[in-house]
């Protein structure tokens, strides 16, 4: 037994089964995000559209949590019906951005030589490109809408996972399992299909679980700089640009819409970890 | 007599004279440098293409969005346009001169304000650079404080110090803009809300930035130390009888900080998305404001110069990045 | 007072044969699990003992409480712990530091990890020194440089000014030992400080361990191998699961051991006394039968001058394998023995066709084999099994122990034609290699390294090969597992009839396994011919030098 085994933090990350309260708490907090995404009316009793000028701009109190906003409507219930176009935006992005560096990633690891010279300087180039910045050039060129921030997103997230979906090809492709199979005279179809894609794709479910947070936070920006989903519509970052008017008066309209993005980004991040330690402890 | 014989069994290892070591050195910096530069012609090339994607005739577009208002043109009122932007031209001359002008400073002309890009972004720049190094500074110093003070304290203070970057490095820079703001500058008027580019209006933006990125490099540099410090090389330091600062310090620290810097040339570019959103929350000069407002008006080519300028500052930043990774890393100079 | 800053070596005031360190009783407790369990030893000057055990004995336990260095969470007692009538249980943290490295100094494994990467040579080995205020900015370097000098590094100047790894694996040892004595302590703790070296490096790092022995250092040895231990050790503890089993003068424990463990202990080391007799001791085969007999007609494998050159990163070509032949004949083991960096392993990799020669060619039953395209020979695969040194990370992690076997099977000349049939026949092949029905579902992850080596073997044997390649199969075992591994080969070749190209770089094991032998250095074969030929009459100085190298449990003083 060497010295470093015996160490206690190398037995603190052991595999550990049991559950910890944190994924509990993010759990609950992503499947209350989903119910809202699926069924809004369960969770508000009002609707996002109800105008109130005489309580307009209310602070968060007991009826209003969230407050009102300067229509007088609940921020709470505006939030909770954002959700379904939130979600679908950071979905769709993630979805954009995983397939395209799915098939770049695998085309590069797996053709090698030159194919991985060529997909690899084009990734550096994109990178080169921060992701806010190169989601704004290609709403400049579309115009802002739906549509455009989850493509937008999508591409401009996409460089980052392809470098990670080649590097996993490359790091499967040389495990030992891989010259063993090859060793029993499996052709490399056989050997692709049953070792090397599986095993270089399961890493990659819970850097998707990641990804969908970020693209969320990403999506939100850009309407927070009046350039995403524009503002009559309750999508989260759409409530960010519509409060910015009233940001020195009524805090509330940032600060809550923006809290729920937050925590929604912490508890995915916190699920896919945990699935990552998962993976990485199941695999190695 | 307590010599041994030298190991005459010990292979001769390349003990490069300094000379040739230092050309070996100049010529991967070449190497390098002059990658970098493809990558840049690259970069210039995909901005070219990515302004011809804009859907529909340039002219029309740009005559549209001079006169507000969307209808056709004739030719005579086309030509002059075409003839102004070098829409005229054969493509292959088009892209010739924008990614030769690039290098000379001339970034084409703006849709909206029929001059150069160049002097549309003009002196835009340099306050940006300021707000994104003095955030990349001081998110490294808060990294390595709450890293160096909180790794392997026992549970509750490794806790904290673990929790705390988790949470700081999901904050999306709006949020914490917008919070300092409430905080800072409306709740307690400490800082003015509309910053300016002073020195004192530079603190929240410079916070706005660096605090996700702190915690960000400090979970790296976190998971990093953390393995170092089970390394057999600081048990043997520990056996000379080192102490646990020193050991952090003099040894742990240098290994720990390793693939948190190959990561701040990437950071440098994730704080220039984020200095948008803070500039465009201070109100403070810089590119975020000409950024958002060419966006707006759907000005492409300032808006292409602009990210290809960025591009470029990434470029490079990531060039000295590696070249600085080796002095830090004496192993790749070895290799 | 042992602690007082003071630069001579008078303070030596233990006489020799009186005890340095005294160890009454010591336990050593992670949370619930007690590894130490309650043992005793006496350290003397100039004097060696070696604690000699398993993975999971406490030995390195021991080594690390001794300098304080236990772990966090874990817990001390003794009766006794007592370095020259200070009591190392009573010291704080401050005191520790005045002590380690000072009064006792640490040597550990493999310096390319134990010394600080980052950090030149000269500052790590001198870092004791500043430590512990010893001279001042000018004579630190000139001390480094003859503590250098002192453990046999050529050209000590210019070592101190590299990292350590620019240094060669013996170099490095050696630096990291001049950084433990730097301040002439009066306990060295050695803990498994030649593993992973070369044997004649080795060597030469015994006798350097053995030179500071006697200058009067008191040294206590960790190691899991006897025979290195027999070279240096005047008294030898035998520990197994945290208690101390036998303890006596090494020529008595090693040449006439008393506790029963330390007996299978030895008799599992294989060498030249051990061909042909059982290394676990009192099992037989579980089929007896007569070895069949090696069919010296044509040769089952063939390999004709196989070259191999790899361009450096420097741009340089280097020939790695240079101009190899050798015959493996049906039923006969073919060792190659070599140091790292011989070529050996690239040489099994040729043999395999997992990796292409520059020149020669490789027959398999005297048809083309490495010549083949990839698609020819992938049916002819199942005759050319493989054991690797990691058969962990030889298994696709998704799959059962049940999966990795029955996916061989398939690839056999009759694959299973049942679900019924496959499971039948998997139980008989894990049966075969010592595994039962409950380790059938099991991942490989959950077993223990000789299981994972057992089904490592099972897969190989499942397409009913003629010839199975074993790249360091019992390399990454403790030795009465290796002895176990070792055994179920030689059964499985009575039984089987199966031809073996063996590759490792201990001697012992070579000479245990193989009729006939290759010995590689620096891509050559310098030496072939029987085992007993090359183990007692070797021809050529190299071969000759590692067997002078080579430590033997005879070697007990």
């Amino acid at each position: 037994m060497s010295a470093a085994t015996l160490s206690p933090a190398r037995q603190r990350t052991g595999i550990r089964l049991a559950v910890r309260p944190a994924t509990v708490i993010a759990g609950a907090f992503v499947a209350l995000v989903l119910l809202a995404a699926v069924a809004p009316g369960l969770l508000a009793s009002g609707t996002p559209t109800q105008i109130d000028l005489t309580n307009a701009l209310a602070t968060p109190s007991w009826s209003h949590p969230f407050g009102t906003d300067e229509a007088g409507r609940d921020l709470l219930t505006r939030v909770i019906y954002g959700t379904r176009l939130s979600l679908g935006i950071g979905l769709g992005a993630t979805g954009i951005a995983m397939s395209l560096a799915i098939v770049l990633g695998f085309v590069a690891g797996l053709a090698g030589g030159f194919v991985d010279t060529v997909i690899t300087r084009v990734l550096e180039v994109f990178f080169a490109f921060p992701a806010l910045l190169a989601a704004l050039l290609v709403i400049a060129i579309f115009g802002p809408s739906v549509t455009t921030s989850i493509v937008a997103v999508g591409l401009g997230s996409m460089p980052g996972y392809a470098r990670m979906v080649r590097g996993q090809v490359l790091n499967v492709r040389q495990a030992g399992y891989i010259e063993s199979a090859h060793a029993l005279g499996h052709g490399r179809w056989t050997v692709l299909r049953r070792h090397l894609f599986p095993n270089a794709m399961r890493p990659l479910v819970a850097v998707a679980t990641l990804g969908v947070g970020q693209s969320i936070v990403w999506a939100s920006s850009l309407a927070f700089l009046g350039l995403g989903v524009p503002p009559p519509s309750p999508e989260w970052g759409a409530l960010l640009d519509a409060g910015r008017l009233y940001i020195t008066t009524s805090w509330w309209l940032e600060v809550l819409p923006g809290l729920v993005i937050v925590l929604f980004a912490l508890a995915v991040t916190s699920l896919g970890r945990t699935l990552q330690h998962r993976l990485e402890g199941a695999a190695r | 007599m307590t010599t041994l014989a030298p190991d005459v069994l010990a292979p001769v290892t390349p003990t490069a004279l300094p000379a040739r070591r230092s050309v070996r050195a100049a010529r991967r910096a070449a190497l390098k440098a002059a990658s970098a530069v493809a990558v840049l012609i690259a970069a210039a090339s995909v901005t070219f293409f990515a302004q011809l994607a804009i859907p529909g005739d340039r002219a029309t577009i740009i005559l549209n969005l001079q006169n507000g208002r969307e209808q056709k043109w004739s030719s005579s009122e086309l030509s002059p346009v075409n003839e102004k932007f070098g829409f005229d031209h054969p493509l292959l001359t088009q892209y010739l001169h924008y990614v030769g002008g690039f290098f000379k400073g001339d970034l084409g002309t703006s849709y909206t304000q029929y001059r150069p890009v160049t002097s549309v972004i003009g002196a835009q720049i340099l306050p940006t650079l300021v707000l994104t190094v003095g955030a990349l500074v001081v998110a490294w110093i808060f990294a390595l404080v709450v890293t160096v003070l909180t790794v392997r304290r026992g549970r509750a203070v490794t806790g904290i110090g673990s929790s705390f970057e988790a949470f700081t490095a999901s904050l999306p820079h709006y949020w914490v803009g917008v919070i300092l703001l409430v905080v800072f500058a409306v709740k307690i008027p400490i800082f003015p809300v509309i910053g300016g580019d002073g020195l004192w209006g530079t603190v929240l933006p410079v916070l706005t930035l660096a605090i996700p990125l702190s915690g960000f490099l400090g979970q790296v540099t976190r998971d990093e130390f953390d393995k170092v410090l089970d390394q057999p090389f600081i048990t043997t330091a520990r056996a000379r009888g080192m102490g646990d600062t020193a050991i952090r310090l003099r040894h742990a620290l240098r290994h720990a900080v390793l693939p948190a810097i190959t990561l701040s040339g990437w950071a440098l570019g994730a704080l220039i998305s984020g200095a948008v959103i803070a500039e465009n929350i201070y109100g403070r000069p810089g590119i975020g404001q000409v950024l958002v407002t060419a966006v707006n008006t759907r000005d492409v080519p300032t808006v292409a110069g602009i990210v290809l300028v960025v591009a470029a500052v990434y470029i490079v930043a990531n060039l000295l990045v590696d070249l600085a990774y080796a002095a830090v890393d004496p192993r790749l100079r070895a290799s | 007072m042992t602690v007082v800053a003071s630069k001579q070596a008078s303070t030596r005031q233990v006489a020799p044969g009186q005890a340095l360190l005294s160890v009454q009783n010591l336990r050593v407790a992670f949370g619930e699990t007690e590894v130490v369990k309650g043992i005793s030893f006496t350290a003397r000057p100039g004097s060696c003992l070696a604690i000699v055990g398993e993975s999971g004995s406490g030995k390195s336990v021991t080594a690390r409480t001794l300098v304080g260095l236990t772990g966090g969470d874990a817990r001390v007692a003794a009766d006794r712990l007592d370095l020259d009538g200070t009591d190392l249980l009573a010291l704080g943290e401050r005191a520790w530091r005045r002590t380690r490295g000072k009064e006792i100094g640490f040597v550990l494994q493999d310096a390319l990890v134990s010394l600080d990467q980052l950090r030149r040579v000269g500052a790590e080995v001198g870092e004791p020194l500043e430590l512990h205020d010893w001279g001042d900015r000018r004579s630190r370097p000139e001390r480094v440089v003859e503590l250098l000098t002192s453990v046999g590094v050529p050209e000590p100047e210019m070592r101190a000014r590299q990292r350590p790894y620019e240094l060669s694996g013996g170099l490095r040892q050696r630096a990291l030992i001049a950084s433990a004595i730097a301040l002439d302590p009066r306990l060295v703790i050695a803990d498994e400080p030649t593993t992973a070296l070369d044997v004649t490096v080795q060597a030469q790092v015994l006798d350097l361990l053995a030179a500071s022995k006697e200058r009067g250092t008191s040294i206590i040895l960790i190691s899991h191998d006897l025979s290195v231990v027999a070279r240096l050790a005047d008294e030898v503890a035998v520990m197994r699961d945290g208690e101390i089993v036998e303890h006596g003068v090494s020529r008595q424990v090693l040449c006439d051991p008393q506790h029963e463990y330390t007996r299978a202990l030895l008799d599992a080391v294989p060498s030249e006394h051990t061909r042909g007799v059982r290394l676990v001791r009192g099992t037989s085969p579980s089929t007896p039968r007569e070895r069949r007999p090696i069919d010296r007609g044509r040769p089952l494998l063939e390999g004709r001058h196989l070259t191999k050159v790899y361009r450096g990163p420097d741009g340089v070509d280097r020939t790695v394998v240079d101009d190899v032949s050798f015959e493996l004949y049906a039923g006969e083991t073919l060792g190659i023995v070599g140091e790292s960096g011989s070529g050996k392993t690239t040489t099994a990799r040729i043999a395999l066709a997992m990796l292409e020669a520059e020149g020669g060619e490789v027959l398999l039953r005297g048809e083309p084999w490495s010549t083949l395209t990839q698609r020819e020979r992938r049916p002819l695969r199942n005759r050319v099994g493989v054991v690797y040194q990691d058969p962990l990370s030889s298994f696709d992690p998704r799959w059962s122990v049940g999966r990795i076997v029955a996916d061989a099977l398939s690839r056999g000349p009759n694959p299973p034609s049942s679900a019924e049939e496959r499971r039948t026949r998997v139980l008989g092949l894990l049966q075969k290699v010592g595994l039962g029905e409950h380790q059938v579902d099991v991942g490989p992850l959950r077993l223990s390294g000789g299981q994972r080596q057992r089904v490592a073997i099972a897969r190989a044997l499942a397409p009913e090969p003629e010839l199975i390649v074993c790249d360091e199969p019992v390399s990454a075992l403790d030795v009465s597992v290796q002895a176990q591994v070792l055994d179920l080969l030689t059964d499985l070749q009575d039984d089987l009839g199966v031809s073996y190209l063996f590759i490792s770089h201990d001697l012992g094991v070579i000479h245990h396994m193989s009729d006939r032998v290759l010995v590689m250095k620096d891509g050559k074969v310098v030496e072939r011919g029987t085992a007993d030929d090359i183990f007692t009459r070797p021809q050529d100085p190299y071969t000759q030098r590692l067997l002078t190298a080579l430590p033997r449990l005879e070697q007990a003083s």
